[in-house]
């Protein structure tokens, strides 16, 4: 649901007769499984009849088997341990900087002149292109790695929070102007919410550009993570652990973005009562 | 930019003072030189053509405008009710009656307020969940829960269907005979300024240029003659010739 959806229901005013349950069709969910099915089964028999080799790709019992023990012999476990963790670190700072850029350019006009133009500047950069030039700063050490996923996260966060600051409302600033809120309370009441949704959509975001960019960092130079675990197989030719480690790399984005989205349903429910009823 | 305006402190008497009050939009004068006193207490209606400059005369008494020249001198506290309930979307209806109350009994003031206008039981509602009146009367709930020595009504009920509106008529002047505030309400409602007030006013060309005292007793029924000849008067003030001629 984005705003501009939300608004254009908001204008459309009173209150909406009961909506057609288009959303999702429960008993019917799953007709969507059968596609996906077929083509795992098809996968199986052309691996099986020699038709896919394994050097290009494995069969899918296999990916499941070396899966499994992947786990049992801590490979697996001690790889997503390695890459989450630079995940989160690389977030962690990318966030306090794209939020906190935000809020210095959001808040005063002069903020925005010392911020935005650089913000705009870097934001243009390829970052990936920045590679050679944090290795030659940072060495290929852990933090090449994380100061790249930072980068990521950072420009969609402060993009969207900018944004949400100077899409707030100015009515609600008149009330908030008029009940003799000082510029801290006007902050804290109105802004800092108001701009909160704009914020989540710039979270899914860099959560999204988080892990492309741990992906892309573990390639160069890693010695542990995943992006370590799917380079070495390469080099003996085992696709069933690249796939297998392709596979949890989207996992854990589905999951991040899952985290997210539980994350807008607490914050934003005085959106999600008006809209569901 | 025009100089600002130094907003003083009016003497106890009266609840708002303007003169000559002059406000431009480029090379349009939209209020121009204009005078006004509301008496503490005292219930003045606006009434003027769309466009007249009723809004911006009553958002530079709320002291949102800081480009108005002339002398603007209104009591300590103002509180405003706009056209739009403007409530913040994303707090209760509590929480946004009790917004920028001083801590301690802010909450029992707010429950106390709203259930003056008859919200008690959606003061745990979200805002976007009520209905175009339960909003407006969150609305004035958080207007009159500051006590407020002039309160400025600009079209509250202006969107609301007719028997809300009504309704909203008795509210507010249940709440004015209580609190006592004096109230400035903007309305295209002739009827409304004619039922509700001690005073109407009629702006146009960027002056007060009409006015006429009611001193009937409220409540007032619409078809009481001397607010049919009122109405006729201000109809034509208004520049609209009444009903049945030509
Ligand atoms: N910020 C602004 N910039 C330029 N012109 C403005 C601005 N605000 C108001 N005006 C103009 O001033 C005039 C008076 O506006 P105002 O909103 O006070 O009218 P009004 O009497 O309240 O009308 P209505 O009954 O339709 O609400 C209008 O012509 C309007 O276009
Ligand atoms: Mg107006």
């Amino acid at each position: 649901m984005s705003v501009l959806e939300l608004e254009t229901e908001v204008r459309a005013g009173a209150r909406p007769g009961p909506r057609p349950q288009s959303r999702r069709l429960p008993g019917r969910s799953w007709h969507r499984w059968i596609s996906p099915l077929v083509l795992v089964v098809a996968w199986q028999i052309a691996s099986a009849t020699g038709l896919l080799p394994t050097r290009l790709l494995a069969a899918p019992s296999t990916i499941a088997a070396t899966a499994l023990d992947l786990v049992r012999d801590g490979t697996l476990p001690t790889a997503i341990a390695v890459s989450l963790q630079r995940v989160l670190a690389g977030f962690a700072a990318g966030a306090v900087a794209g939020v906190g850029t935000a809020l210095v350019a959001g808040l005063s006009r002069a903020g925005e002149n010392a911020v935005d133009p650089i913000m705009q500047m870097l934001r243009a950069l390829p970052f990936f292109g920045l590679i050679p030039l944090f290795i030659l700063w940072f060495g290929i050490g852990e933090t090449p790695k994380v100061l790249l996923v930072a980068l990521a996260v950072s420009f969609p966060l402060y993009l969207n929070t900018f944004a949400g600051i100077r899409g707030v409302d100015g009515k609600l600033a008149e009330v908030a102007r008029t009940l003799k809120l000082g510029r801290a309370q006007l902050v804290r009441h109105i802004v800092l919410p108001g701009a909160l949704p704009q914020t989540l959509v710039g979270l899914r975001q860099s959560l999204g550009v988080a892990w492309l960019a741990l992906i892309v960092a573990e390639q160069i130079n890693a010695d542990a993570g995943l992006g370590y675990m799917i380079n070495d197989a390469r080099e003996f030719l085992r696709t069933d652990v690249i796939v297998v480690g392709l596979l949890v790399y989207s996992a854990l984005g589905l999951l991040t973005d899952a985290l997210v989205r539980l994350l807008e349903r607490r914050a934003l429910t005085w959106r999600r009562e008006f809209l569901s009823r | 930019m025009a100089a600002r305006v130094p907003v003083q402190v009016s003497p106890p008497e009266v609840a708002a003072s303007v003169r000559a009050l002059t406000r431009r939009f480029g090379d349009r004068t939209v209020l121009d030189d204009l005078d006004l006193e509301i008496a503490r207490g005292e219930f003045v209606a606006l009434l003027g053509r769309s466009g007249s400059g009723k809004s911006t005369l009553l958002r530079a008494l709320a002291g949102l405008d800081d480009e108005v020249e002339g002398g603007l001198a209104v009591g300590e506290s103002v509180a405003v009710a706009f056209q739009e309930p403007r409530l913040v979307p994303w707090k209760r209806v509590r929480a946004n009656v009790a917004l920028g109350l001083a801590r301690g009994d802010a909450r029992a003031r707010a429950e106390a307020a709203l259930a003056e206008v008859g919200l008690t039981e959606r003061a745990d509602a979200w805002p976007l969940t009520l209905s175009g009146g339960e909003a407006q009367r969150a609305s004035l709930a958080r207007a009159l829960v500051r006590e407020p020595g002039l309160l400025l009504l600009d079209e509250p009920f202006s969107a609301l269907d007719a028997l809300t509106r009504i309704t909203m008529h008795r509210l507010v002047l249940e709440l004015w005979s209580a609190h006592r505030p004096a109230v400035l309400l903007v309305t295209h409602d002739v009827d409304e300024a004619l039922l509700l007030a001690d005073r109407v006013l009629v702006l146009d060309e960027g002056r007060i240029a009409h006015e006429t005292a009611i001193s009937l007793p409220r409540p007032r029924h619409r078809d009481h003659p001397d607010l049919v000849s009122l109405r006729t008067t201000l109809l034509a003030a208004l520049g609209v010739s009444p009903e049945g001629t030509a």
